[in-house]
């Protein structure tokens, strides 16, 4: 079987895969982080976007053989270096951005992107960028209201105004 | 000062720093060494015989272990229906055997012929599709009405028909209904349907099973909402296996929404396969293999008639409801469109007759069960919409109709057989006149005109039922469970405290809430003080979560059990300072004698408990742990209102939400930033529903949203940000913590807001249309406005 090296959060990360093993797969399942989630078979739901190259990528759009020298960045790589929480991290804490925490790593990978791409994005903006990111539980005012906070955004008087 | 700890304070989530690492542990994140994967064989047709199963090419396949089919679950017994339901005439519904792997007939798509456990995931879906199976195809049976006309195709053989039951709840004397119609003022009909839809909890099923033949322990790792619920089922009703051999285990678990409740094939068989194989197996299922198979909700068609008399009072309410079962009866699917359903007809007003009327029906289709509300949210619907058409009918102010049949009195005895013990439907609708700002309404709807748009308000009043009990009670109308919940605090010597809860928490925070209650009592920092959850074998026998029961039924048992811890410490602390018992009060975790400047600090108390060096041995046992098992003495009755206003393009019949409030009383709260997106995240499902969501099967049974390629999930743009208020509080009267339950009031009370203002918009510009069924989608609400 062929393999695949990628530096993962930093450190190299390496496996044989099928031809057919998608990067989530192999990320799950072969690395070990599992921190990465799959919630569906049609890429949509968007629960397992990582950063390859530092584009944010759904992992099971790409097989794994694809990523073959890549760099890739998931969720468990985004705290800070001495394990607090980063910037995005920890306005989904205080903004009670996630409830049963399984769309967050992509939530928070995607929004990490989006603040890359748009670093004071509108409500408008945030709304439309999530667009490939399903959540069930949250309803999504959390998840907007945090992401506009982390942002630097003032979102205390957020309400359906 | 603030209060910066206990009860009322929005604590964050301590949980919430795992899940951002990407540290949770969910059940697929599980590997147990050694385990092999199993694929299910699934049927593509809707209704067939299974003429023969050819296994012996797929036997061959690489790293196959072991394929299954139904003859290796003879003799095992099938999926059982937790609630027996009994019909008008006093007969027990018709209960169909539910087996693991399909015997002799597949009655929907997906319903699983054969299993292949294999060394690996991919090898174990190669050798699936080299299984020939030889099936004679029969009619689908889809819709409800033709299901149960006299020569129907049966969807099991074995029954009289197509028919579960036929329930009547409320006056069952049908003359006194008619009568009471034929006294009307006014009378208005409406003729709905609460359309089917997939729960889908963001993480798809998961199961491991394993055996351990040295001590003849199986361990589950499931996906559930209720661990211990899975392991009374699977052991007593389909596997026979002795409880105290099985473990089931149920870690981080990815939002449940009540289809994680039910107790499923794949639980089933991986825990046999693991033994029969003896190697652990492992099923995680797809996104596309869980619309087939976890349990769907709603799909009610209703025809519901509103009687008032000449001053506009409610005078009775005549329901006839198909509700759909789908092909098996999954756990706890009789219920829902009964006792979950007709007793909530009465809503929050005070209607004197109602006679609630419910077919449940057989069809070759996904069964369906509960999902988030779960029969109340299909009870508000009807109630809210017909309301708001008899008010438009007779040009009344919807809010004023409402407010002058409201139930002001307390307990209220409803005719359909509950006791509402607290509310204050005005107040909460005052809350929510303010919040949503029905002045300023008109002007808004000028602002959206002018720029070619319609613009409407919905409003709508909801009442739910929570924390479902008594047990003795439930057990009368035929739960085959009890309803209780119970908690183990363990309080360990140097202080900190474990609380082991049968709830179980899928999202909603239990492992920050529930420590702040202890921490209120105790009167020590909540860092002191953790939950465990989850595992059947860590944990006192709870019921887990699901109907919005979890603090108001494991919360109470969780305050008994510290009562006692309490109480008992006080004893310790009594001898420790040569005080009476009685002297003895607990502040801010120091036990001080009334009247004196002696105290002992809990800290001190509990090392004396498990150093019962200086102990009142004689009279108390060393150690400080206490269980308390709490039956409700009655259900919890949430309730609110909510408004929604809708901008309609006129050219593409495309609603879009553009305020939407919600005024709930949920009695008093322990989190209010918790109880925030609980309602939150009901009004995007619910707002999902109006809009988006449908389940649909063409006339050949095929599943026509299979995929989210076309089951439109909401998304980040569907939804506004949300208003809400939960400033009005009539605590519950009759569990410690006076509180109610929060975790379904969104879904129940948010999908007629949302149509109600669909039809007010459409109204507004003279389109002659009462009603759009849901998902109110572009098409129907362009082809609405043609008509
Ligand atoms: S798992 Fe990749 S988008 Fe759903
Ligand atoms: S927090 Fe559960 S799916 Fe988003």
């Amino acid at each position: 079987m062929p393999k695949v090296n990628i530096t993962v959060n930093n450190n190299p990360a390496t496996g044989e895969v099928e031809g057919r093993t998608l990067l989530s797969t192999f990320l799950r399942d072969i690395v070990g982080l599992t921190g990465t989630h799959i919630g569906c078979d049609t890429s949509q739901c968007g629960a397992c976007v990582v950063h390859v190259n530092g584009d944010a990528i759904k992992a099971c759009t790409m097989f794994a053989l694809e990523a073959d020298g890549a760099t890739v960045d998931t969720i468990e790589g985004q705290a800070n270096a001495d394990g607090s929480l980063n910037v995005i991290q920890q306005a989904f804490q205080d903004h009670h951005a996630l409830q049963c925490g399984f769309c967050t790593p992509g939530m928070v990978m995607s929004a990490s992107a989006l603040l890359k791409e748009n670093p004071s994005p509108s409500e408008a903006e945030v709304r439309k960028y999530l667009e490939g990111n399903l959540c069930r539980c949250t309803g999504y005012h959390n998840i907007v209201k945090a992401i506009l906070a982390a942002s630097g955004q003032e979102v205390s008087a957020v309400a359906a105004e | 000062m603030p209060k910066d700890f206990g009860i009322g304070v929005s604590q964050k989530r301590r949980e919430d720093v795992r899940f951002l690492k990407g540290a949770g542990n969910y059940t697929d994140d599980i590997n147990v060494v050694g385990q092999a994967f199993v694929h299910f064989l699934r049927s593509e047709v809707a209704h067939a015989t299974i003429n023969s199963i050819d296994t012996s090419a797929a036997s061959n396949m690489p790293g196959v272990v072991r394929i299954f089919t139904g003859a290796d679950f003879e003799g095992v017994g099938g999926l059982p229906c937790g609630w027996q339901v009994t019909d008008r005439n006093n007969e027990p519904m018709q209960e169909p055997p539910h087996p693991i792997l399909a015997q002799g007939k597949v009655r929907h798509v997906g319903d699983p012929i054969a299993a292949v456990v294999a060394d690996t995931y991919e090898q174990a879906r190669d050798a699936v599709e080299a299984i020939k199976i030889d099936l004679d195809e029969l009619p689908a049976v889809i819709d409800m009405a033709d299901a149960l006309t006299e020569n129907a195709v049966k969807v099991h053989d074995e029954l009289k028909s197509n028919l579960c039951y036929d329930w009547v709840l409320g006056e069952t004397d049908n003359e006194k209904v008619q009568a009471a119609f034929d006294n009307a003022e006014h009378i208005t009909t409406l003729e709905l349907t609460n359309q089917r839809l997939v729960a889908n909890p963001m993480e798809p099923r998961v199961a491991v099973g394993d055996y351990n033949q040295a001590t003849e322990e199986h361990t589950l790792f499931t996906t559930s909402q209720n661990p211990h619920v899975i392991r009374l089922l699977m052991c007593a009703f389909v596997l026979g296996l002795p409880e105290h051999k099985v473990r089931v285990v149920a870690p981080d678990v990815g939002g449940g929404f009540g289809t994680k409740i039910f107790h499923y094939a794949e639980e089933a068989f991986c825990t046999f396969a693991a033994k029969a194989c003896n190697r652990p197996v492992k099923w995680t299922s797809s996104r596309s293999e869980s619309f087939v198979t976890d349990a769907q909700g709603r799909d009610h068609v209703t025809k519901i008639e509103l009687a008032l008399d000449s001053e506009n009072n409610f005078t009775a309410i005549r329901t006839n409801t198909l509700a759909n079962l789908g092909a098996y009866l999954s756990t706890f699917s009789s219920s829902v469109p009964t006792w979950l359903h007709g007793t909530l007809m009465a809503g929050n007003y005070k209607t004197p007759v109602i006679q609630v009327n419910v077919k449940a029906v057989f069809t070759t289709t996904v069964p369906v069960d509960a999902y988030r509300g779960a029969g109340r949210p299909e009870a508000t619907f009807q109630l809210e919409r017909v309301i708001d058409k008899v008010a438009r009918e007779l040009k009344l102010d919807p809010v004023a109709l409402r407010r002058q049949n409201f139930i002001t009195e307390f307990p209220y005895d409803t005719p359909v057989a509950l006791t509402y013990d607290t509310g204050d439907y005005n107040g909460t609708m005052n809350k929510l006149e303010a919040a949503a700002d029905f002045d300023g309404f008109a002007q808004r709807r000028s602002d959206t005109e002018a720029n070619g748009k319609l613009r409407g308000l919905g409003v709508n009043c909801y009442i739910e039922a929570c924390g479902i009990a008594p047990s003795n009670i439930v057990g009368m109308l035929g739960a085959r469970a009890g309803l209780y919940d119970a908690a183990t605090v363990r309080v360990n010597a140097t202080g900190s405290i474990s609380v082991m809860v049968g709830a179980h928490s899928h999202g909603q925070g239990h492992e920050t809430v529930f420590p702040q209650v202890v921490a209120e009592m105790i009167g020590i920092d909540e860092s002191q003080i953790e939950i465990v959850h989850g595992d059947s074998s860590k944990i006192p026998f709870g019921m887990g979560t699901y109907g919005s029961r979890s603090i108001a039924v494991c919360g109470s048992a969780m305050v008994r059990a510290t009562e006692k811890v309490i109480n008992k410490a006080k004893k310790i602390a009594a001898h420790l300072m040569e005080a009476s018992d009685a002297d003895i009060e607990l502040k801010d975790g120091q036990f001080s004698v009334a009247g004196t400047d002696k105290s002992v600090a809990w800290g001190e108390v509990t090392l004396a408990a498990y150093v019962p060096h200086n102990f009142p041995l004689q009279d108390i046992e060393p150690g400080l742990e206490e269980t308390a098992f709490y039956d409700p003495a009655n259900f919890t009755f949430p309730a609110g209102a909510y408004a929604c206003e809708v901008e309609i393009d006129p050219d593409t019949g495309q609603v879009s939400i553009e305020r939407f409030c919600a005024a709930d009383d949920f009695g008093n709260i322990v989190n209010p930033m918790i109880v925030d997106g609980q309602v939150h995240g009901g009004i995007g499902q619910g707002i999902g529903q109006a809009l988006l969501e449908s389940c649909s099967y063409d006339k050949d049974g095929q599943l026509l949203s299979g995929s989210y390629m076309d089951y439109a999930m909401p998304r980040a743009d569907d939804v506004p940000f949300y208003a809400v208020d939960h400033s009005s509080q009539t605590p519950c009267t009759h569990n410690p913590l006076g509180v109610k339950g929060c975790g379904e009031a969104g879904a129940i009370g948010s999908p007629p807001a949302v149509v109600n203002a669909v039809i007010d918009a459409l109204q507004s510009a003279g389109h002659d249309v009462d009603h759009i069924d849901m998902p109110v989608s572009p098409s129907r609400v362009w082809a609405a406005m043609q008509s």
